[in-house]
């Protein structure tokens, strides 16, 4: 065995949470957190009562409701049929399998990846599955934590175990410090763009360097969140003091003098000084602009100073995705970026949704108007993240500032609940996929950008760099 | 739970879907998963790409006659990326596919694919082209897609796919279904559980 010096926070973590290898050649890794919400678990849950098999570890499962609630009052029954049976069928799995459940007035309840951290369920070393593509937020912790489909929900109900090959590893390391009015969230924008929206595929990302280092754990889970977006399954950060001092009094994390040997522990699982990695990107901090996506996938993105590149700047592998873009969302290439109209303007989202994210917005809104042609919405990320921006005040900023101040959910990042766009309406998103239609609209367009940019294209009617507006 | 099923060979007519990163939100739109079950998928997949906001039908592959009765889908680069939904594997393999060969897929797609038995492989970019243009010039030619020969054939000919020996594996021996092999190891799960220092108090 390698001694623990050269080993990767993602070989340690997997070494240790390997049940056996199977006859596939795949690793049967035992899985330490299982996030339950109701669009992918149903199906998952039936699958288990058709097999006749109980959940295995309903003490390692947690559950709670994000993704259709509606944000403008959580009345029972739901007025969508369709979401109240999900809402339903989630109570009925969690009660007769005896899951802990967050549920709507419960003062936990929240989009899954914005209270797994909250409630202090996440924690350093472990692995963590959801049937939720942007579970890789955990990673913020230095936990691994996969985005799973519904039947391997089902397996990891059955057998709190998933069948898996190892990720290569591969370091992305942000030197020096970012600019001013630049935000995790153009990071992450900047390595996709930088390494493409496939160029994580088969990788783990290790996010590290001065910039990660400076990083609260709030801005770490929006970097960890859209490793998705570039490939990457599994995005994680090496924990440090900061995580340990996140952790430490929160609901579920370890008490007194667990917490200490916790923390013993966790820094044990930090990658090795001479750890080896499949490879390592330099990512230069202070050259990371504003961001804005002008296309349908994550990777079109630019700084907000640019101009949109032309077809003949781009590689042949990227041109025929851009003029797909250009014609869905009625943009010319060459065109700035900058004062493009907007309509509707979304802060919110597992990765943009946190207490901080809503406290640099409301810096931009702060005396402020939004623009008479744009319909915003404000949507914290979990009942914990409203208390507490209501005990700041930050609602009222959002309120005076012509902004909804709605309830905690997903909302208007995949348009399950009545939060929509609608036709061609083009709106700053602080989500994290821009995809055709993904705002509930088949026409609807999406810029996605950091919540500070959102609140400034709000008050602007247009994108607008949020650097002139914090000055 | 249905009994072990090897896959090593699917056959079938073709189906083209062109174009990059076609994502799984195109796949299966958000506002078909509100449900608690899989069924009737089929009808809604790629409904943006297929349907007008009116109802009436574009032109897309999946709306076309030529292929209604295909059961291999051949597409471009990323297919599947973005979302985790195990819908839209399952909308495809309900409205009747049963492998896909493509340029690359997105990870967790693909892992879904496999999870449900619909066979899954990539192809050399020129390959895919060819085999593509193939299918659209006679759609009713058999594709075959074989994981013991690790090829996939038409009238174009039969060129090398390629994908992870762990997935390959899982069909050709019906492990695909993984949750009963992965329960026949369930000392090892308890032991594993029990020197987890966060399970056991540190």
């Amino acid at each position: 065995m390698m001694g623990s010096v050269a080993k990767t926070l993602l070989d340690k973590v997997w070494d240790l949470h390997t049940v056996r290898e199977l006859p596939s050649g795949q690793t049967q890794l035992f899985i330490g957190l299982h996030l339950v919400h109701e669009v992918t678990s149903p199906q998952g849950f039936q699958m288990l009562v058709d097999a006749d098999l109980p959940v295995l570890f309903p003490q390692r499962t947690f559950a709670t409701v994000d993704h259709i609630v509606p944000t403008d009052g959580h009345a029972r029954p739901l007025a969508d049929p369709l979401a109240e049976r999900m809402f339903s069928a989630l109570e009925r799995n969690v009660h007769k399998h005896e899951i802990d459940f967050f549920p709507i007035g419960s003062g936990a309840q929240g989009i899954v990846h914005v209270i797994g951290p909250e409630l202090g369920l996440t924690w350093p070393g472990m692995t963590i599955a959801c049937g939720d593509s942007h579970t890789s937020t955990h990673g913020a912790f230095g936990a691994v934590a996969f985005g799973i489909g519904t039947s391997q929900v089902r397996d990891v109900l059955a057998t709190q175990c998933l069948a898996l090959e190892r990720p290569r590893v591969r370091r992305i390391r942000v030197s020096g410090a970012l600019g001013f009015g630049v935000y995790a969230k153009d990071v992450i924008l900047h390595i996709i763009r930088t390494l493409g929206v496939k160029g994580g595929v088969g990788y783990a990302y290790e996010y590290a360097g001065p910039v990660v280092e400076a990083f609260s754990l709030e801005e770490r889970l929006t970097l960890c969140n859209m490793s998705i977006e570039g490939g990457a399954r599994v995005g994680y950060v090496n924990p440090d003091e900061k995580t340990f001092e996140y952790l430490r009094g929160r609901r579920f994390a370890p008490q007194g003098e667990d917490f200490e040997r916790a923390v013993v522990w966790w820094r044990s699982m930090a990658s090795g000084p001479d750890a080896e990695f499949a490879d390592t990107v330099e990512i230069e901090g202070a050259r990371v602009p504003p961001a804005v996506t002008w296309g349908i996938n994550p990777g079109q993105a630019v700084g907000v100073d640019e101009k949109l590149p032309t077809l003949s700047e781009l590689d042949s592998s990227g041109r025929a995705s851009a003029e797909e873009a250009y014609q869905f969302m009625d943009l010319k290439p060459g065109q700035p970026i900058r004062g493009t109209p907007i309509d509707v303007a979304f802060i919110g989202s597992c990765t943009n949704g946190r207490l901080s994210d809503l406290r640099e917005a409301a810096r931009v809104a702060r005396g402020r108007r939004v623009a008479s042609s744009v319909r915003a919405l404000v949507v914290p990320g979990s009942e914990e993240v409203k208390r507490q921006a209501e005990a700041e005040g930050l609602h009222e900023v959002f309120i005076q500032a012509g902004f909804q101040w709605r309830d905690p959910g997903c909302s208007m990042c995949l348009a399950m609940n009545p939060d929509k766009l609608i036709g061609r309406e083009i709106c700053a998103s602080s989500s994290n996929r821009n995809f055709r239609g993904r705002q509930g609209s088949p026409t609807g367009r999406t810029l996605l950008m950091s919540p500070a940019m959102v609140a400034a294209a709000a008050v602007e009617g247009s994108v607008a760099d949020v650097r002139e507006l914090l000055q | 739970m249905s009994e072990l099923e090897r896959i090593e060979r699917r056959s079938g007519p073709g189906i083209v879907v062109r174009g990059d990163d076609i994502d799984t939100d195109r796949i299966i739109p958000a506002r078909y998963m509100r449900s608690i079950t899989f069924s009737g998928l089929e009808e809604h997949v790629f409904a943006d790409a297929r349907r007008q906001a009116d109802g009436t039908p574009k032109d897309h592959p999946f709306n076309d006659e030529r292929f209604e009765r295909a059961s291999i889908l051949v597409v471009n680069r990323g297919f599947g990326c973005g979302s985790s939904r195990e819908h839209a594997p399952q909308a495809l393999m309900r409205w009747g596919i049963r492998a896909i060969v493509g340029e690359s897929f997105g990870e967790i797609f693909f892992g879904n694919c496999i999870a449900i038995g619909l066979m899954a492989a990539t192809a050399a970019r020129d390959d895919v082209a060819a085999l593509m243009d193939a299918i659209e010039l006679d759609p009713s030619q058999p594709v075959t897609v074989d994981l013991a020969a690790m090829t996939v054939s038409s009238r174009a000919g039969s060129v090398p796919i390629s994908l992870p020996e762990g997935a390959r594996r899982q069909l050709l021996d019906g492990t695909w279904e993984a949750m009963r092999t992965l329960l026949e190891g369930l000392d090892a799960i308890q032991a594993t559980a029990a020197r987890l220092p966060y399970l056991t108090g540190f």
